[in-house]
């Protein structure tokens, strides 16, 4: 090979050319023949009973085709959206788990949630005849907010469930925790809110779905990030269809951040009619519409606390939150504020003793889900919040203190107290990394500069840890999840040599084409371009479950080491046989299957060629052909880690924010491509600096209308939002996986808020501030300035 | 209404609504879906293509009011450079300025104007430029950085 296209190296993205052309090819790109459109009507009321609906006039409108009601999905026996992971209460009882029907029936339970579904020959019509459907709605009282749905007399969200209460859960020792608060020489805390997101991919969500009554098979073209889970889920547990009968093809997917892992009512219903009106039905979300019926993200309140020794030393850590569900439980809504977020309060602290309490409540909002990070930026954002906290009130340096309580690199793996192992990591090399590159200890020069130019300047740092790749499906069956979790891969190595890789994972950004053809690369010896890789067609790849949780690469990847081994195996069979030598005296290098100590050897392309030539093939022991599939189910997470330091700038006149620079310093294990690696690192970044200064979903708290619903009011990071960031990767080796990858996806957005957010209240610190709840925006940051002023200037 | 007007090179002769969007007609009229439609609000900037040569957000014009002018879309454009690529969409994939690829063509689109009318940007000027269109992948680093090389190379190419 000229030109090495494996491991490490940053070649150029395989799959741009179709997306810099124009010629992506989205779901809302796609025509069927004789296809017709659909829209929702949706609920303008947070919580109100049905008591009737009313579709005569709307029916009659000109290019009306259909219009159908939950009434008519329940007739058809079209059953609800599964919840795929179950959670207990500490004393070992399941959670609460209403059913949630595809379409609202006798009450809907958020605004958005919807009622009808009306289908025209154009979205036109079809809005038209929406609006003419009367629903008579009886208005009921909402709850918003977690705390108030937990207050006697609340609004019941589900009739039977009276105290809003879905779960109670813990992790951790509750009596080794209190221990440790006894003997404590001081004790920190802090009560804080992690906001409610929206995950906002750029291409809304869509589904195209066409029945052909000829083979009385579907097929349905969705923006997932998960065809093979919503084939599943979808035939299997709610439309009743036989797998073989069912194609799911998710095409090129304009983002998904989690927002688009999760099974929708809109593609039941869409695959559902297709049938019942014989025509292929398409669905396009309106952005407005996907605030509304997108799974939201975060929504916690918290309250912490943390025991510390007389030199600053971490003894425990109690934790008590009560996390948002919204009004169902959405695919793996239980899973996101336990499991993702208790098990990794931790840190890459040595603290000995962790409890964590979490109360799941049911209220009248969209359902909450992963979004990207999910659990692990909520987690991280309240310990590194704490940590600063108790810094500050021992008078200890920010950096020393964690130096002092973090995992030394020799000490893992690492048992945390609740429940994971941590397999390999280096978070103090991490954190020097970090210290050294931001100038930590110049900092008070800049500040000075600052204050000469009347700007607030704060200095913001965040140790974080991730678990990704979720597995093993042991483990996280134990821990709820009602599915394994592994991974599959064929690669198909054609007559000529090239490669067709089929793989379970799916592709919406993360480079998958390039990244997945380097590993092919490196372990071949052929060049990248000659090998393609193909997701998201149910009916091309067997089996996948998808992307979400930084799993692709270290799951997927690792499935696709595991089958192209499988393919060296077989040409070492067949080059045996060419070379008449016994199979273990093959070793394969440099692309050529050799005789072990021989300048005897056989190209990669010569073996391939045997393979499917036949010549002499001795096939009653020798299977001809070249295709392998391996299934991997990891043993382990994999654990990224890392260290972020931001300053921040702010203007004391107008409270608003500048990030004056950023550097991430992230242990991600092996990096396969580093220029599609710092590309992911700049955009989880972003994200995660849009939830600290920008990003807010607001509810009104008596109506429960979403009052955040558009670009315009949803405020995400732009171009000028935006530092050039420092991105430095170092590599302690996941033990686990092929090459040591450990995943990448998630960590900019684990780390960047609790940076961000440390970084404004070490701003404002000498206004006695100690915590800044998110997003900090000019508004916000004024009104404290300012109230601090007045109680100062009241003091005096 | 009857429409005429020239898009990417070819007289286009439609009867449409007087309510049909620019981004809707070029999408479902002449399926070219290169020009994508990603608020509703005229906020993200995935939709925007060259009228006449000016950068506008298609869903923010009716199809009836572009009568008589000329529509470049990201299908169009790398014939405007007279080659398989422009330069501005090299410079996106050679500076990995893309990652899903959804907001690109209007990202390009917007490009592609900025560099004609700023002869030697600076990095304050691109993102300042570009904020009319969102990007949620990003992070527009590279998006910055391909949108400097993107500008070298028009005006190298425009020099030569």
């Amino acid at each position: 090979m000229n030109v090495h296209t494996g491991i490490g190296a940053s070649i150029l993205r395989k799959e741009d050319r179709r997306f810099i052309t124009g010629k992506g090819n989205y779901v809302a790109d796609i025509k069927r023949p004789d296809m017709v459109m659909g829209v929702f009507l949706r609920s303008p009321h947070a919580h109100a009973l049905i008591k009737g609906i009313d579709i005569k006039v709307a029916a009659a409108l000109p290019g009306v085709a259909a219009i159908f009601t939950g009434a008519d999905l329940a007739a058809d026996k079209v059953g609800g959206l599964p919840c795929a992971w179950g959670v207990s209460n500490a004393d070992g009882k399941p959670m609460k788990e209403p059913p949630r029907s595809a379409m609202a029936v006798d009450k809907v339970r958020c605004v958005g949630d919807a009622v009808a579904f009306v289908i025209a020959d154009t979205v036109e019509q079809a809005r038209e005849a929406a609006d003419a459907i009367e629903v008579d709605y009886e208005v009921l009282p909402a709850v918003v907010g977690v705390l108030d749905a937990i207050r006697p007399g609340a609004a019941a969200v589900f009739d039977d469930i009276p105290d809003n209460t879905c779960f109670d859960w813990e992790c951790g020792d509750a009596k080794a925790t209190a221990a440790a608060f006894k003997n404590a020489a001081h004790v920190a805390k802090i009560s804080l809110v992690n906001n409610r997101l929206v995950g906002n991919p750029m291409e809304p969500r869509a589904a195209v779905a066409e029945y052909d009554a000829g083979r009385d098979h579907y097929t349905m073209w969705t923006t997932s990030q998960f065809p093979h889970v919503v084939k599943v889920l979808m035939g299997n547990f709610v439309l009743n269809i036989p797998q073989h009968k069912l194609r799911i093809v998710a095409p090129d997917v304009g983002g998904g951040f989690g927002v688009k892992q999760f099974l929708y009512a809109e593609e039941i219903i869409t695959t559902w009619a297709s049938r019942k009106v014989g025509r292929p039905v398409k669905w396009v979300n309106e952005r407005s519409e996907g605030f509304l019926s997108d799974a939201h993200g975060r929504d916690h309140v918290s309250e912490a606390e943390l025991a510390l020794d007389e030199t600053g030393k971490f003894l425990g850590l109690k934790v008590r939150t009560v996390a948002n569900m919204g009004g169902y439980l959405s695919t793996f809504g239980p899973n996101i504020p336990t499991n993702l977020y208790g098990l990794l309060l931790a840190g890459v602290y040595t603290t000995p003793a962790i409890h964590c309490e979490v109360k799941g409540v049911f209220t009248n909002t969209v359902p909450v889900d992963a979004y990207r990070g999910a659990g692990r930026p909520e987690a991280t954002f309240l310990l590194e919040r704490l940590v600063d906290v108790a810094a500050s009130e021992m008078k200890i340096d920010k950096a020393e203190i964690r130096r002092k309580n973090m995992i030394d690199a020799s000490q893992y793996p690492y048992q945390t107290p609740v429940i994971v192992k941590y397999d390999s990591g280096d978070p103090k090399a991490c954190l020097e990394k970090a210290l050294e590159d931001s100038d930590w200890g110049g900092f008070a020069k800049r500040k000075e500069e600052s204050k000469a130019r009347g700007k607030l300047r704060g200095i913001g740092l965040c140790t974080y840890v991730e678990a990704c790749g979720l597995a093993p499906s042991r483990i996280v069956q134990s821990l709820g999840a009602r599915a394994g979790i592994f991974e599959s891969a064929t690669v198909r190595v054609h007559v000529t040599g090239d490669v067709t890789v089929l793989i379970g994972t799916h592709n919406h950004g993360q480079g998958h084409e390039t990244t997945f053809a380097q590993i092919v690369s490196e372990k071949l010896s052929i060049p990248a371009d000659k090998i393609e890789i193909v997701f998201g067609d149910t009916d091309r790849v067997q089996f996948g479950l998808g992307t979400y949780g930084s799993r692709s690469l270290a799951v997927g990847g690792t499935a696709l080491a595991k089958a192209t081994d499988k393919i060296i195996a077989k040409g070492a069979k067949i080059a045996a046989h060419m070379l008449e030598a016994g199979e273990g005296d093959i070793v394969f290098e440099n692309g050529s299957f050799a005789v072990q100590g021989t300048d005897r050897s056989k190209s990669f392309g010569d073996v391939v060629g045997a393979a499917y030539g036949l010549v002499n093939f001795p096939v009653d022991v020798l299977e001809p052909g070249m295709e392998a599939q391996a299934f991997y189910d990891p043993v382990n997470f994999t654990y990224p880690g890392g260290a972020h330091i931001a300053e921040v700038e702010i203007d004391p006149e107008c409270g608003s924010v500048d990030l004056v620079s950023y550097i991430a310093v992230d242990d991600i294990g092996t990096v396969i491509n580093p220029m599609i690696v710092a590309g992911q690192l700049h955009g989880g970044i972003a994200q995660g600096v849009g939830q600290a200064l920008f990003e807010n979903c607001v509810y009104d708290e008596t109506s429960g209308q979403m009052l955040s619903a558009s670009f315009m009011d949803y405020c995400m990071p732009r171009a000028d939002n935006m530092p050039n960031m420092e991105i430095v990767t170092l590599s302690t080796l996941c033990t686990h996986t092929s090459f040591g990858v450990k995943g990448c996806g998630e960590v900019g957005t684990i780390g960047s808020p609790a940076t961000v957010i440390n970084a404004v209240v070490d701003a404002l610190s000498h206004l006695g501030v100690s915590h800044v709840d998110m997003p900090a925006t000019p508004s916000r940051i004024w009104r404290i300035i300012h109230n601090s002023a007045n109680q100062l200037r009241a003091a005096e | 209404m009857n429409v005429e007007m020239t898009v990417n090179g070819k007289t286009v002769k439609a009867d449409t609504s007087p309510s049909l969007l620019l981004s809707d007609f070029l999408r479902e009229n002449l399926n070219l879906t290169g020009t994508h439609v990603g608020c509703d609000t005229s906020q993200c900037g995935a939709c925007v293509v060259h009228i006449d040569g000016v950068s506008m957000k298609s869903c923010t014009l009716l199809a009836v009011t572009v009568d008589g002018k000329s529509v470049t879309t990201i299908e169009g454009l790398a014939r405007t450079a007279n080659a398989d690529l422009h330069p501005m969409q090299l410079a996106f994939h050679h500076n990995h300025g893309l990652q899903c690829g959804f907001c690109t063509p209007g990202m390009i689109m917007s490009a592609v104007d900025f560099a004609k009318r700023t002869p030697n940007p600076t990095e304050g000027d691109v993102r300042h430029w570009l904020e009319g269109n969102i990007c949620r992948c990003t992070g527009y680093q590279n998006i910055v950085a391909a949108v400097l090389a993107g500008a070298a190379a028009m005006q190298a190419q425009a020099g030569g």
